[in-house]
């Protein structure tokens, strides 16, 4: 009952706020370049239906490359770091540096360093520097988390660093990368449209692309169709690695395992 | 087996834990550290296992430093595996072959009762089972001495009960050498054959107490005097 509430008030409130939206753009008369009515957008969405897909799809790939490259950076970095104390405090202000400096500010000399030739990999890139850090710095408090007596035990075993790492700290950070990639995924979409609307139109075909062309056509009814779509993207990314989450921890871990 | 002579050590915040704190250990020997909370028995054990260094004096092994289990006071397991995983973790560790690795860690579990509870997880067992598998983990690695720091201080009397005879049987049946740290006077008088008592920090060695044979039951007259022998000893050094 408890979960069939959790799934039908949200479903309940969507249903009437959609509603006052409708009535209200007919009530009013509201033109259709300022606030389209919910039905002209699905009508929208049908007519654009190839080109909303193709842009959805670009934004998704690009999403992913981007996301998977910063998980793999971060990881290795959060491991090498936690290997060496002075590596981390030669890298780490840098990280940071990365980490405070708006995408927004940096996307115009990725572009041009990469090229606007590889547009899609200087996307992935600017969306894999915004994730990047999340999960670098859930990582590395993972890797540091480990109950110390476990750590002893290894030493007093004499187990080699490669082992120690393997059986004991990366399985304990487990749920500090799980949780920091849940963060990461969810802003590399954002990194990755903010990072389209800095290339401008004309070169990118993501959904931020289709959103500044369409508005910029007054046709804002499909601006909020792919509004939509990318809302429903991050939600898409956010639960997929929900259920990761909740797939790796199921057995052991207090987050995942319902009473 | 083991010789503890004129060990200090100072903590980097400044808290002298021990001053000349020596002792010896013989082979097969079931020793108890007896202390009040905070006089250094964790860290004289912590010596003893070479996870810390004495800022002065030496631990030596005369015969060479035997492998060594070491059990914590909490199981401190690994929440994402399961008991044979868990039991394990001292072979993984040493890079044993997994099927071999997990012959002899089932046959650990089997030994501390737990043959049924291969496949599942810590928090799927209880405070008692949860030292089990501890007391397994450490046996895993076929110890000479077995290092306990209170192992059974957070579990009720009868679990608490129940582990010190199966730590007993253990101890026989393996032929292990036993430093056992507690501040239980009962369970040092029924488990062990010798009681170092601590002074109150920095700690050192205040008394040595040889218990009878005979000590067969908690309850046994043996028993009962070795209590009321350390508890005497134990007031004289906390009242000094």
């Amino acid at each position: 009952m408890k979960r069939l509430l959790d799934i039908a008030l949200p479903l309940a409130v969507a249903a009437l706020v959609i509603g006052a939206w409708q009535w209200a753009v007919a009530h009013w008369q509201v033109p259709g370049y300022v606030l389209p009515a919910p039905s002209a957008i699905v009508t929208a969405f049908l007519n654009n239906f190839g080109s909303l897909a193709a842009a959805l799809t670009a934004t998704f790939l690009i999403t992913i490359e981007g996301f998977v490259g910063a998980v793999a950076a971060a990881l290795a970095l959060a491991i090498l770091f936690s290997q060496s104390r002075l590596i981390e405090r030669s890298l780490y202000p840098y990280a940071v540096i990365l980490q405070v400096t708006p995408v927004v500010a940096i996307a115009p000399l990725i572009l041009i360093w990469i090229g606007f030739e590889r547009i899609n990999l200087a996307l992935a890139l600017l969306a894999g520097l915004i994730a990047f850090f999340p999960v670098l710095t859930s990582t590395m408090l993972g890797l540091k988390s480990v109950d110390f007596n476990l750590m002893d035990l290894a030493w007093l075993y004499g187990a080699s660093r490669w082992r120690m790492l393997w059986k004991v700290q990366l399985p304990s950070a487990l749920p500090h990368l799980l949780s920091g990639m849940k963060t990461g995924g969810v802003i590399a979409l954002i990194g990755e449209v903010t990072a389209e609307f800095a290339a401008g139109s004309g070169t990118a075909t993501g959904l931020a692309w289709r959103i500044t062309e369409s508005s910029n056509r007054l046709e804002i009814a499909t601006t909020f169709a792919a509004l939509a779509l990318l809302a429903a993207l991050g939600v898409a990314i956010f639960a997929a690695l929900s259920l990761l989450e909740w797939w790796l921890l199921r057995r052991w871990h207090e987050s995942a395992i319902r009473p | 087996m083991i010789s503890v002579s004129g060990v200090a050590k100072r903590f980097p915040n400044g808290t002298e834990a021990l001053r000349d704190l020596s002792f010896s250990i013989s082979e097969k020997e079931f020793v108890s550290l007896l202390g009040p909370s905070g006089c250094g028995k964790s860290t004289a054990l912590r010596l003893v296992a070479g996870l810390l260094a004495p800022d002065q004096g030496h631990i030596e092994y005369p015969h060479g430093k035997p492998e060594i289990g070491f059990v914590f006071q909490d199981p401190t397991l690994m929440p994402w595996a399961d008991a044979l995983t868990n039991a394990r973790l001292p072979l993984d560790l040493k890079g044993w072959p997994r099927d071999q690795a997990n012959a002899v860690a089932a046959a650990s579990l089997y030994q501390v009762g737990l043959g049924q509870f291969t496949r599942s997880y810590p928090r799927e067992l209880s405070g008692g089972m949860r030292m089990r598998v501890s007391i397994a983990r450490a046996m895993a690695a076929g110890p000479k001495l077995l290092l306990l720091d209170e192992p059974f201080a957070a579990l009720d009397e009868i679990t608490r009960n129940q582990l010190g005879d199966d730590l007993l049987r253990l101890w026989r049946d393996n032929g292990l050498t036993i430093l056992f740290v507690t501040h239980s006077v009962s369970e040092s008088s029924y488990l062990s054959e010798r009681v170092l008592v601590m002074t109150p920090r920095p700690g050192h060695i205040a008394a040595e107490i040889a218990l009878p044979t005979g000590r067969d039951s908690r309850l046994s007259p043996a028993t009962v005097e070795a209590q009321r022998k350390i508890s005497d000893v134990l007031n004289t050094v906390m009242a000094a």
